[in-house]
């Protein structure tokens, strides 16, 4: 996802002379396409993401489009009263960009796992939180983030994930992708968790249970025409993420469904524990540890469903 | 136009008596600290800032940012003195509805450029604007106030490593050097000092001033960019509560609001009646 981000950024520099890119002392090599085009666009504001956000709020005052970029946990939870004050309630279009969603830097322990994030950015007025599922989700968003006159958090994975699209989707902020047509079970995938969110489905249909794939790539604002048709089509609703199961997407979607009339569908949800992961492994253990996979996710599916 | 000093001293003396009166009207914190940058106030809009009241969005114009944000009284005071917006919003100042709160909100009014009230913000957000400003090549300043308690802000000195390592030599940062913070002294709360010295060992050209001296501030400020190629720091030793001999250095002034019968004598001794 991050060489789609920065292919994508210098697409969009060259179209849109507001473009600016913060990065805080990271992506090494990452953005030399840039730095050898735009170089007085771009900035490494060093291991500071407090100055980095602030600095980022004062460029978008003066009519730029700024965009933050570090390790999902340094840009989001280190900075966050930059970005609840500064940006949020300027209302600013200014773009955060978290690289590593969820246990995608697993091996690098607690300090570099974000499975906070969406939680924390979520509650903050004014902000859009935008989770692509894959790399051409994450150029089709930036795009859109830039057309936004408001603040985009932008959270992506790391590099060399599974492409689910073959081809562009239309793709607006708010609006839900559907990937895979099925008719009694839906699943809503945000970010990174997309690849296994398509493979637990394929699982599924070898069980006889017809499952239908969405990427739920914003969790604010919910896509609530979406969450209405699936709450009254499908027998069973399950979101899927590679956060906590407080607060996230699957925390956004019960806050709403407590609101709504009593539907025929039940909701359940997979994401992580609220309990730190404490041991070494790559992403696909981590992912393992948690319950995160395919077998897990069409096991549970299955069980809710035969109840 | 330019004004002679005595003229600068005196419209400061106005400010303040309408400080205090805000204060006492609203019944609103932080007097003190609002009393004890007023010449910076005045230095900066009245001879300084390149600004037009009736173009408050001049993209070309010269940014100031009220980091203490607790002073928003005298923030305010000096934008409807200026003639930003009419003096008579000024009584509104932090009752029920009104757009001045306690902390200055985004655009509330014409000519406030930044919301502030949480500590360490301002600078950063001025860094970004100046470089900006190099970016779409306007040539203006960025002047950030501080205060001294702001100071142990972390996020203070990032913002002062970025803008030595950038040379932005159109930012200024005034620290509004009171000597109290909330609860404290500032130089016994932590190890402020020796202040000036830390600027410049961040690569900053940094200037010690008395804050109250209408001569001295209008120099200084007046010649941004200094020909050193650095950003610029300006330590401005102040008094807490300047202007009013009972307040004065009294950091209960921090919280207290003045009854009417201070507010006359505060008055008589500013020299308003």
């Amino acid at each position: 996802m991050r060489n789609a981000l920065a292919a994508e950024i210098v697409a969009l520099a060259q179209e849109d002379s507001r473009t600016v890119l913060l990065s805080g002392d990271i992506g090494n090599r990452l953005f030399d396409g840039f730095k050898k085009r735009f170089p007085d666009r771009f900035f490494n504001c060093g291991v500071a993401e407090a100055n980095m956000t602030s600095m980022a709020a004062g460029m978008a005052m003066c009519g730029l489009r700024p965009i933050t970029y570090t390790i999902t946990p340094f840009n989001t939870t280190r900075c966050l009263e930059q970005i609840r004050v500064d940006v949020c309630y300027h209302n600013l279009p200014v773009i955060i960009v978290g690289g590593g969603a969820g246990l995608s830097y697993a091996g690098l322990g607690g300090t570099h796992h974000a499975c906070e994030d969406i939680a924390l950015l979520r509650v903050l007025p004014n902000m859009n939180i935008v989770c692509p599922g894959d790399a051409v989700e994450v150029r089709l968003a930036l795009r859109a983030a830039l057309r936004n006159d408001s603040p985009v958090y932008l959270r992506l994975g790391k590099k060399n994930e599974p492409v689910v699209h073959k081809e562009d989707p239309p793709f607006e902020i708010g609006k839900g992708i559907t990937v895979v047509k099925g008719t009694d079970v839906c699943l809503l995938s945000t970010g990174n968790l997309l690849p296994i969110a398509v493979d637990a489905a394929s699982l599924l249909e070898e069980q006889g249970v017809s499952t239908q794939v969405v990427s739920f790539h914003t969790v604010k604002p919910l896509d609530t025409g979406l969450l209405t048709e699936a709450f009254e089509t499908f027998q069973m609703v399950a979101t899927v993420e590679e956060h906590s199961l407080l607060g996230g997407l699957g925390g956004s979607v019960a806050e709403w469904l407590s609101d709504q009339p009593r539907g025929k569908s039940r909701l359940c949800r997979f994401g992580t524990p609220d309990s730190f992961v404490h041991r070494s492994g790559d992403q696909e253990n981590a992912r393992k540890m948690v319950g995160l996979t395919p077998e897990n996710i069409c096991g549970e599916i299955i069980r809710v469903f035969n109840e | 136009m330019n004004y002679t000093i005595s003229e600068l001293e005196s419209i400061a003396k106005s400010i303040r008596g309408k400080i205090v009166e805000m204060s006492h009207k609203s019944r609103a914190a932080h007097l003190g600290s609002s009393l004890s940058c007023v010449d910076i106030l005045v230095a900066a809009y009245w001879a300084a800032l390149s600004v037009d009241p009736k173009k408050p969005s001049d993209p070309v114009r010269d940014r100031f940012i009220l980091s203490k944000g607790h002073a928003a009284s005298a923030i305010f005071a000096t934008l409807a003195f200026k003639g930003f917006f009419p003096k008579d919003l000024l009584d509104s100042y932090a009752t029920a509805g009104s757009c001045l709160e306690e902390h200055p909100g985004p655009r509330c009014v014409p000519g406030l450029e930044a919301a502030t009230g949480s500590l360490g913000h301002g600078l950063s957000i001025g860094i970004g604007m100046a470089l900006s400003g190099r970016i779409q090549r306007r040539s203006y300043r960025v002047f950030a106030l501080l205060s001294d308690g702001e100071c142990n802000e972390g996020s203070v000195w990032e913002a002062a490593m970025f803008a030595a390592a950038h040379s932005l030599e159109n930012v200024v940062a005034i620290v509004d050097f009171n000597k109290w913070q909330a609860t404290g002294r500032s130089c016994e709360v932590m190890a402020l000092q020796p202040l000036k010295d830390k600027w410049e060992a961040f690569g900053w050209s940094a200037y010690e001033t008395d804050g109250h001296d209408m001569n001295e501030l209008v120099r200084i400020l007046t010649n941004i960019p200094d020909g050193s190629g650095k950003p610029v720091a300006v330590v401005a030793h102040t008094i807490k509560g300047k202007g009013v001999s009972f307040m004065e250095d009294d950091n209960n002034w921090h919280y207290r609001i003045p009854t009417q019968e201070e507010v006359v004598m505060a008055k008589k001794e500013l020299g308003l009646i």
